[in-house]
């Protein structure tokens, strides 16, 4: 009888379930649940005056402001900005800290302790503070690098995307390679054991074995770079300081920034539910692939 | 061993860079060279980093650290308790729970910042620290974490034994369960504190007031102005390195705790 009860009830835990849950479920329902379904709601609103000058009103106004996110150019743009940004830059970032992993798992390196701190550190500046860095590093009269400075514009608007690439690069291999570096440590030693009698080398273990074991850590880094590159708005802001060519469009959140400041919230609104649904399509999307392949 | 080498120069010139760049004064930092100390007086520029309009770096630093700290802190625990019940308990709703928590990772944290605001100013509470401390409370991804660990790490058996012990469930979680999920626990707090210190655009939306920002918009804001008061680069340049300094040295201390507890978290 007790059985029955306990498959449908709390199992007579139902005061301290609810002492784990509820607070954190307040919060997250206040903080999450909430404003998401308040940006909706905002998005389907517009604002309508009397005359120039007259007062304001919110009216239902349907999909009118989705209309204007679809139409708005300049989005776009920036949304074409950042994907080709986060082509470019994941593969890159992922690759660079696979190799380091790998690298450091090989037990080919000295002073293992050592690199991974010195990877490390970049994760330790805040992508405000890191821009600022260099946003210095690259400004011509500043910059220890003059040789390279003096010949070529990192800010100039062929480069300044590749410039902002570079810093995010910077700050998370570390964090990226310590991942995939933690997910190595945790293959068994008899896995290795069985590859070195079939007679495989560093390299063949590393490619048939490594990796795909590692694969877990890699998707789910993956994800998280998806994630922060359609987030991209501290570089860009800060760079905006350092060169004319980062406008206040120039990332989707940028973009939802400065609408949000002009102020136009029902627009701005619009612009983030585009923006979240985007972000978790992709990373929902991707996901969903990498499942399905590892399945086969 | 080349790459490794390569690498750590890439990682660590730009560090050693502001390192030396703070120790100049404002002649030496464009007619010497960036990456070797001039006259070192790097105690000299943090006093008046320090002195400049009434202190109000020491401000951001403390607001920071209440900010980051505080919140990472409480939201650590909150999610160690929601994640824990996800684990040891069956209940109605559990996976439903879950899976929206688990969405809730995948939301971008700006796309919350601009409703947050509309809404904390509904209120008449933008511009007040509760406006970006609050909403920094909420980590899914702990929770995500805190089941992973909760349920790899304490035993069945031994809550049971708890139990028989006449250990309430409450009790037995912080007595028992709390400290075999520990190094987890680090990990979602290190985490959490990273996540809230790196999130720039609720402070920017949220505070108009310059004594309630954290730090990295305090140095936003000065870097901003730099065209205007050239003194205020050097400046920058101070904070910035005593702002990444305390960060630094808590990784090289809790360095141990991150490699055990990222693990286990990338794994499942």
């Amino acid at each position: 009888m007790t059985g029955v009860v306990k498959r449908i009830g709390f199992g007579g835990h139902g005061r301290a379930i609810a002492f784990f849950v509820v607070p954190f479920g307040v919060l997250f329902t206040l903080f999450y649940l909430v404003p998401i379904g308040y940006a909706v709601v905002q998005s389907l609103y517009t604002v309508e005056r009397t005359g120039t000058f007259g007062p304001a009103r919110e009216v239902f106004g349907g999909l009118v402001q989705y209309r204007r996110v679809f139409s708005d150019v300049p989005f776009w743009e920036s949304v074409l900005r950042v994907l080709a940004f986060g082509v470019v830059q994941v593969p890159v970032m992922l690759g660079l800290a696979l190799l380091l992993a790998l690298l450091l798992d090989s037990g080919l390196v000295r002073g293992r302790r050592f690199f991974r701190l010195a990877f490390f550190v970049p994760y330790a500046v805040p992508g405000v503070i890191a821009a600022i860095m260099w946003g210095f590093l690259y400004s011509p009269n500043l910059s220890p690098f003059t040789a390279l400075t003096a010949n070529v514009d990192l800010l100039s608007a062929d480069l300044v995307l590749w410039a902002m690439a570079n810093v995010v690069t910077w700050v998370y291999v570390g964090y990226n390679m310590l991942i995939i570096y933690s997910a190595l440590l945790a293959i068994p030693a008899e896995v290795y054991e069985a590859a070195r009698l079939d007679g495989a080398g560093h390299f063949r273990t590393a490619w048939s074995i490594k990796i795909p074991l590692v694969m877990p850590a890699i998707v789910l880094t993956t994800v998280f770079s998806i994630i922060g590159t359609l987030q991209l708005l501290a570089e860009p802001q800060v760079f905006r300081s350092f060169s004319s060519a980062v406008s206040s469009t120039y990332t989707p959140n940028l973009t939802v920034y400065s609408t949000s400041s002009v102020p136009n919230f029902q627009l701005a609104a619009a612009f983030s539910v585009v923006l979240a649904l985007a972000t978790f399509a992709l990373s929902f999307t991707f996901l969903k692939f990498t499942q399905r392949r590892g399945e086969r | 061993m080349l790459v490794m080498g390569v690498c750590t120069v890439y990682f660590l010139v730009p560090i050693w860079w502001l390192f030396v760049g703070s120790s100049k004064s404002r002649a030496q930092f464009t007619g010497t060279a960036p990456l070797w100390f001039a006259d070192f007086d790097l105690a000299g520029n943090v006093r008046e980093l320090l002195a400049y309009r009434d202190g109000v770096f020491l401000r951001w630093m403390v607001n920071s650290l209440a900010y980051t700290g505080g919140s990472a802190l409480l939201g650590t625990l909150l999610a160690a308790m929601c994640g824990y019940a996800l684990a040891k308990y069956r209940f109605p709703g559990r996976e439903t729970l879950f899976n929206v928590v688990l969405g809730g990772v995948l939301v971008p944290a700006t796309a919350l910042a601009l409703p947050l605001f509309l809404l904390f100013s509904r209120v008449e509470a933008t511009n007040t620290f509760w406006s970006v401390f609050l909403p920094s409370l909420v980590n899914p991804f702990g929770v995500y974490l805190a089941r992973i660990y909760a349920a790899a790490s304490v035993p069945d058996e031994l809550l049971e034994a708890a139990r028989i012990d006449g250990s309430g469930e409450v009790r037995s979680f912080f007595t028992v369960s709390v400290r075999l999920m520990f190094p987890a626990l680090v990990t979602i707090f290190l985490f959490h504190f990273v996540a809230v210190w790196n999130n720039f655009l609720l402070p920017l939306i949220m505070l108009g007031d310059e004594r309630l920002f954290p730090v990295t918009l305090g140095l936003y804001s000065w870097n901003t102005q730099v065209n205007q008061l050239p003194e205020l680069r050097g400046l920058v340049i101070v904070g910035a390195l005593l702002s990444i300094a305390p960060l630094v040295v808590a990784f090289l201390f809790l360095q141990r705790f991150w490699r055990s507890g990222l693990g286990a978290g990338a794994v499942k």
